[in-house]
């Protein structure tokens, strides 16, 4: 492998993060801008955070967002850590194959089509939407990625440590909840995780299952960046990038420092 | 690996031969012995694949029973079925003469020990032996008892709060047998146990499973392709081939009296003689095996019709081989050394005859600083009893 540093390596580098990151940096940076126009460059400050916290339609359309995503994102990875359980460990039932393919079904297909599914279907069993109908369409579309990082982890996960569970007297339930679910937690976590952020995110599905009583935050900065972007938004962006930098590092360190500890236990192991 | 034991109590007792100090343990030959295990033309299907082929076996209470056979012979299925994660397709499983079929794994008096161990990997070690005992109906308060009895037995004391992963790989497979013994199990099932250690720690903890079957009085059935193993641990060998049972035998009949060429050829090192075999009475018969060649003389039991085709197994160690033809054998072949296998403790000749058929003569080296008799190409005298070898039918 050429280790060494060559212009071409520099250059390619450069611009798949430029590509990457210089959209967010300018956004960050103009969430200091003094001017309330947004492209014009008129001095530091940071009054637009601070307009911010007294913007009630945006404070509340974050919380909305917040408790969709916390109950969405739980639900689905109930829902999908079971499917994922039937799926890999079920064994052969009939219509298996079909329904390990309906279950990444929603994967593939677009967003306005799940949504405009649920919406009517939400009209045609006459249930009012609002929060609740949020929380039901993100559940049915994160579930499925939820249960996809969950069964491959099912894939690879040891049966026989099921079989003993069962050999040593734990009835399935138990040996699911004492055995199974202890060691895929890390999965289901990342699971959880992952629904978490696509429904804080999504705007789409969003739009078409949310009445008028309950509006998430994608909606709301959709709907106001119609009428022209203000800089609060780029300060609520800059919030949301911030948080998300700091989730991301966090976690990163952490299982950097349950690798090392992993390695050293195995290490004082073998000289045992 | 064996830690320095401060406590001498808990150091596993001297080793003892194989059935020395229960030269009666033989429940297998008692008509009246009441079997712990009853197969009953217990056959099992995957769809159209038969891995289990209408087997009958009885298996006694403290004995310790091996399958041995090839991958794929059906040891593990049955194993499985015993265990409860395979149901029987047909016949029927008594233990302690109950069906054993509607019970659910759960809720059967036995337990395994898998051949991955299968420890728990978010539990310490403790609590890995005491996870079956929770929940056992054992009153909560006698528990810790019995794990640490358990440590004890498995020479674990100082790794209790240790979770699998800072554990070495024949501690690991220590507390497997620990958790798989700890609710005190009518019939213990070991799949392969010692596969994952290496060959020295493999033979060391063979006798520590026997000690320790011999202490806990447990039935065991141990599942393994490794014919040494089976021979060192077992009270009773079952060698299996394509879903049924060729032969179920002490080790050493296994061994001396194989019922057919499969068993002969699948334990240990065999000449394999064919030939046709005519009676001279007294049991004894005369094998032509090769053209202008005496025939081999030998004995057997059963009655064989002359004529028949046979073939006559005779172990390698048993074959003597000299440089000046010997007198007063009843067998006495000449060949010629085609190759030496020096193996330290013994060599192995194999020597070729006329007609080109090679046969192996095992030679143990009890002096060290002996010449060697032969070298390649010499010209040697194999000779051996009439009651050395066995006839076997085809």
């Amino acid at each position: 492998m050429n280790r060494r540093f060559s212009w071409f390596n520099a250059t390619s580098l450069t611009l798949g993060f430029a590509f990457l990151y210089v959209p967010m940096l300018i956004l960050v940076i103009y969430s200091f801008n003094e001017s309330k126009l947004v492209t014009v460059w008129a001095g530091f400050s940071t009054k637009w955070y601070g307009e911010l916290l007294g913007n009630d339609a945006f404070l509340s359309a974050a919380w909305v967002t917040l408790k969709v995503a916390l109950m969405s994102s739980t639900l689905a990875a109930v829902l999908g850590t079971m499917a994922a359980h039937v799926l890999v460990r079920g064994g052969r039932f009939m219509g298996r194959t079909l329904f390990s393919g309906m279950i990444y079904a929603p994967l593939v297909m677009p967003e306005v089509i799940t949504g405009l599914s649920l919406l009517l279907l939400f009209i045609s069993i006459g249930l009012d939407r609002g929060i609740f109908t949020i929380v039901l369409a993100h559940t049915t579309f994160t579930m499925c990625y939820v249960s996809v990082v969950v069964s491959s982890r099912l894939v690879t996960f040891d049966k026989s440590l099921e079989e003993a569970a069962l050999d040593l007297g734990c009835t399935p339930l138990d040996a699911f909840f004492s055995v199974t679910l202890p060691i895929i937690a890390p999965a289901v976590i990342s699971g959880w995780l992952l629904a978490f952020t696509l429904s804080l995110d999504d705007l789409v599905i969003a739009s078409f299952a949310a009445g008028p009583s309950a509006t998430t935050l994608p909606m709301k900065i959709f709907s106001s960046v119609r009428l022209g972007v203000s800089p609060e938004i780029n300060a609520l962006s800059t919030i949301m990038i911030s948080i998300v930098t700091v989730g991301v590092i966090i976690t990163s360190l952490l299982s950097k420092r349950a690798v090392a500890r992993q390695r050293a236990d195995e290490q004082a192991a073998a000289r045992t | 690996m064996a830690q320095p034991d401060p406590t001498p109590a808990a150091k596993p007792e001297a080793v003892k031969p194989a059935g020395a100090d229960r030269p009666v343990f033989a429940p297998w030959n008692d008509p009246d012995a009441k079997p712990l295990i009853q197969f009953r033309n217990v056959t099992k299907k995957f769809g159209e694949f038969v891995a289990i082929d209408n087997l009958t076996v009885d298996i006694f209470r403290r004995e310790f029973f091996a399958l041995l056979g090839p991958s794929g012979c059906g040891k593990t299925t049955l194993m499985r079925m015993l265990a409860g994660f395979e149901t029987v397709s047909e016949g029927t499983i008594l233990l302690d003469g109950v069906d054993i079929a509607p019970i659910p794994p759960n809720k059967r008096a036995t337990n395994m020990m898998f051949q991955s161990y299968a420890l728990f990997p978010h539990l310490t070690v403790w609590d890995n032996i005491a996870f079956g005992l929770k929940r056992s109906d054992m009153p909560r308060d006698q528990i810790p008892a019995r794990v640490e009895e358990m440590l004890r037995l498995t020479r674990l004391e100082k790794f209790g709060k240790r979770k699998p992963h800072q554990i070495s790989g024949g501690q690991r497979q220590r507390v497997a047998l620990a958790r798989s013994l700890a609710k005190a199990p009518k019939l213990l099932l070991l799949d392969e146990p010692l596969g994952a250690l290496d060959k020295k720690l493999r033979q060391e903890t063979q006798f520590e499973l026997m000690d320790i079957q011999e202490k806990t009085g447990t039935t065991f059935v141990i599942v393994t392709h490794d014919q040494e193993e089976a021979m060192t641990v077992a009270s009773r060998v079952a060698v299996m081939d394509h879903g049924k049972m060729i032969q179920v035998d002490t080790p050493d009949r296994i061994y001396e009296t194989p019922n057919s060429v499969y068993v002969a050829d699948f334990i240990g090192d065999v000449n394999l003689v064919q030939g046709r075999a005519t009676a001279q009475g007294g049991g004894r018969y005369a094998i032509d095996w090769a053209e202008g060649q005496p025939p081999i003389h030998a004995t057997a039991t059963e009655g064989i019709a002359p004529g028949t085709a046979v073939h006559f197994a005779i172990r390698p160690e048993k074959v003597a081989i000299s440089a000046e033809p010997p007198e007063g054998r009843a067998n006495v072949v000449e060949g010629q050394i085609l190759d030496i296998a020096y193996l330290g403790n013994i060599s192995t000749y194999k020597v070729q005859l006329a007609g080109g058929r090679i046969m192996k003569s095992q030679v143990t080296n009890d002096r060290r600083l002996a010449r060697r008799s032969f070298t390649w190409d010499d010209r040697v005298w194999l000779s051996f009893t009439e009651t050395a070898g066995v006839v076997l039918l085809d």
